[in-house]
């Protein structure tokens, strides 16, 4: 079986988030990066569970610079056999995805993060399921393989929902799907000698791009409340927040 | 014209999907043009879309609809938005929503948008929207390059607003392939409270409730002002509350309009998941729980003693 699993590269979750050049570009000063934890979590340790229990390859797959390769070896120390990237910048999530699927052709199984967690889009395995023309699944917590066929239990508002699909397709994996796993020192070890290929993307048009940021005004204060006056909590409420 | 996909649970319309036909509605007088609603599958009564604001509805109804999977509703939605010249095509930001809009925008080539908070702007002829992005963290504007436009909406980003009358109801003729997806089953654990996404008014709780067994406090307030449970990532791991009710990071992402998080401490990976809510309160013991420091009300006491007084406060209030 042959497994293709998307890492993207975010900002670590306590990152000071910050713009400049006129709240155009992300200030990358002093922010550390680490692979989206939906992406590692879930995705890639399922991938490599799912290896090791049937057999068969892990590749990676990024697109970024040359600067992301540090996120794509410690996928491959948690045990992806080789890696793509794809050396372009990730501008839009349909350009990702159409570099993706132009690599992804020859898989049975393609997993990726329910979301990355800096722009939330969860755009991308969709995409790359409809260049494929594969079948999609998303927030899978649960995913097993047999006899060609994935059963997948995903999340639905307010509960959960299982399914058959024959192999190929494609999976975005949520919380439950897979436990965090950190590399051992023999996986990082080898990690260096696993093959990592930089491919040129192929022409993809950035349709929908950040034209600028803003960061909300936080809370600036908290009013406390007499635990005794609980009257007041709820005046407060209906009249100053008017959301009671 | 804004073609509206409009998600309905036992024939009745989702809140949601009201939202984004009023949204559809504003979105399409920016534009001079209409906005029209699409059902898939069964609702009881689809001309009461006009209300919020659809000048028409169009339904499709295939036996390959019969369950939800994004091959499938992504074709019909996709050719339903080619046959009717649709220029910004509007998704809920649902679970469903966000496994079809991607679909939908490669398959018109749009620009794709998921989690619009906002109506677009047109800037010199740009058209623009804003979504939350870092979690909450910022607000990002994104710029649409393309044509026609693909954007789910946020939940509870704008109000749904009734007052029109009925829409006419066009059933469309629409060659759908077959589903390549079995459902095997479906597990509602949650009963009729609005789903987190939706929510309105959410009622929270963490560790600081000891056990599984102390609920009964949280669900009579949740209760009283008909709010949705919810609870803190250590809580769903433990197994003291369904897993679907965890908020945060990697749980659920809500911005209800009220906020009550009673014994939860405030980890960011917590605030990430809540922070867009309008307005927070946060009743913990102890004074130098982070939360405070993003809330908006703060009730520094012991939850067992508070929780129950507020219950009674809005009871009175209420009466």
């Amino acid at each position: 079986m042959k497994l293709l699993v998307c890492i993207s590269k975010t900002p670590e979750t306590t990152a000071k988030i910050a713009f400049k050049d006129g709240n155009t570009t992300f200030d990358e000063n002093g922010v550390q990066y680490i692979m989206n934890p939906y992406d590692e979590w879930y995705a890639l340790v399922r991938a490599v569970e799912l290896k090791e229990a049937h057999g068969g390859t892990v590749t990676v797959i990024n697109v970024g610079p040359a600067s992301n390769d540090v996120v794509i070896r410690k996928a491959l120390a948690i045990g992806a056999d080789d890696a793509i990237r794809v050396d372009a910048d990730p501008n839009s999530s349909m350009f990702v995805a159409k570099q993706i699927a132009e690599q992804a052709k020859d898989y049975d199984l393609i997993l990726l993060g329910k979301e990355t967690i800096d722009y939330n889009g969860s755009e991308v395995g969709a995409m790359v399921a409809e260049y494929l023309d594969l079948p999609y699944v998303s927030y899978g917590t649960n995913l097993d393989i047999a006899d060609g066929k994935a059963t997948i239990t995903r999340d639905i508002e307010g509960g959960a929902e299982s399914s058959q699909i024959a192999l190929p397709l494609v999976v975005s994996a949520a919380k439950g799907m897979a436990e965090q796993k950190i590399p051992n020192m023999r996986g990082i070890m080898i990690a260096k000698r696993k093959p990592l290929n930089v491919v040129a993307p192929v022409a993809a048009e950035d349709l929908a791009v950040v034209a600028s940021y803003t960061v909300p005004e936080g809370r600036t204060s908290c009013k406390m409340i007499d635990p005794d006056n609980m009257d007041e909590l709820v005046r407060l409420l209906q009249e100053e927040a008017k959301v009671l | 014209m804004v073609l509206v996909y409009t998600e309905a649970h036992n024939g009745q319309f989702k809140k949601a999907a009201l939202e984004a036909v009023t949204y559809g509605n504003k979105t399409a007088q920016v534009m001079g043009t209409k906005c029209v609603a699409l059902v898939i599958g069964e609702a009881t009564n689809p001309a009461e879309l006009g209300k919020y604001g659809a000048a028409e509805v169009m339904t499709v109804n295939s036996g390959n609809l019969a369950h939800f999977d994004s091959q499938t509703y992504g074709h019909a939605i996709s050719a339903v938005a080619q046959q009717a010249g649709a220029k910004v095509v509007i998704l809920p930001h649902s679970s469903t929503g966000k496994s079809l809009a991607g679909r939908v925008a490669v398959k018109l080539n749009a620009g794709c948008v998921s989690g619009a908070n906002a109506i677009h702007t047109m800037d010199g002829g740009v058209f623009k929207v804003k979504k939350n992005v870092f979690s909450g963290k910022a607000v990002a504007e994104y710029q649409l390059n393309s044509d026609i436009k693909v954007l789910t909406l946020s939940g509870n980003s704008l109000k749904a607003e009734d007052g029109g009358a009925d829409a006419t109801v066009t059933a469309m003729d629409l060659e759908v392939p077959a589903s390549r997806v079995t459902i095997l089953g479906v597990d509602k654990q949650q009963g009729d409270l609005a789903p987190l996404p939706e929510a309105e008014l959410v009622v929270s709780a963490g560790r600081g409730m000891k056990g599984p067994e102390n609920w009964g406090i949280i669900e009579d307030l949740a209760k009283v002002i008909g709010a949705t449970t919810a609870c803190s990532r250590p809580v769903a791991d433990t197994g003291w509350r369904p897993h679907h009710e965890h908020v945060g990071q990697t749980g659920v992402a809500i911005k209800p309009n009220l906020y009550i998080a009673a014994g939860i401490s405030g980890a960011i990976q917590h605030l990430a998941g809540v922070n867009s809510s309008k307005c927070i309160v946060v009743i913990n013991k102890d004074p130098e729980a982070p939360f405070f420091k993003a809330a908006d009300y703060g009730v520094c006491a012991d939850l067992f003693d508070v929780v129950p007084k507020l219950t009674e406060a809005i009871k009175k209030a209420k009466a």
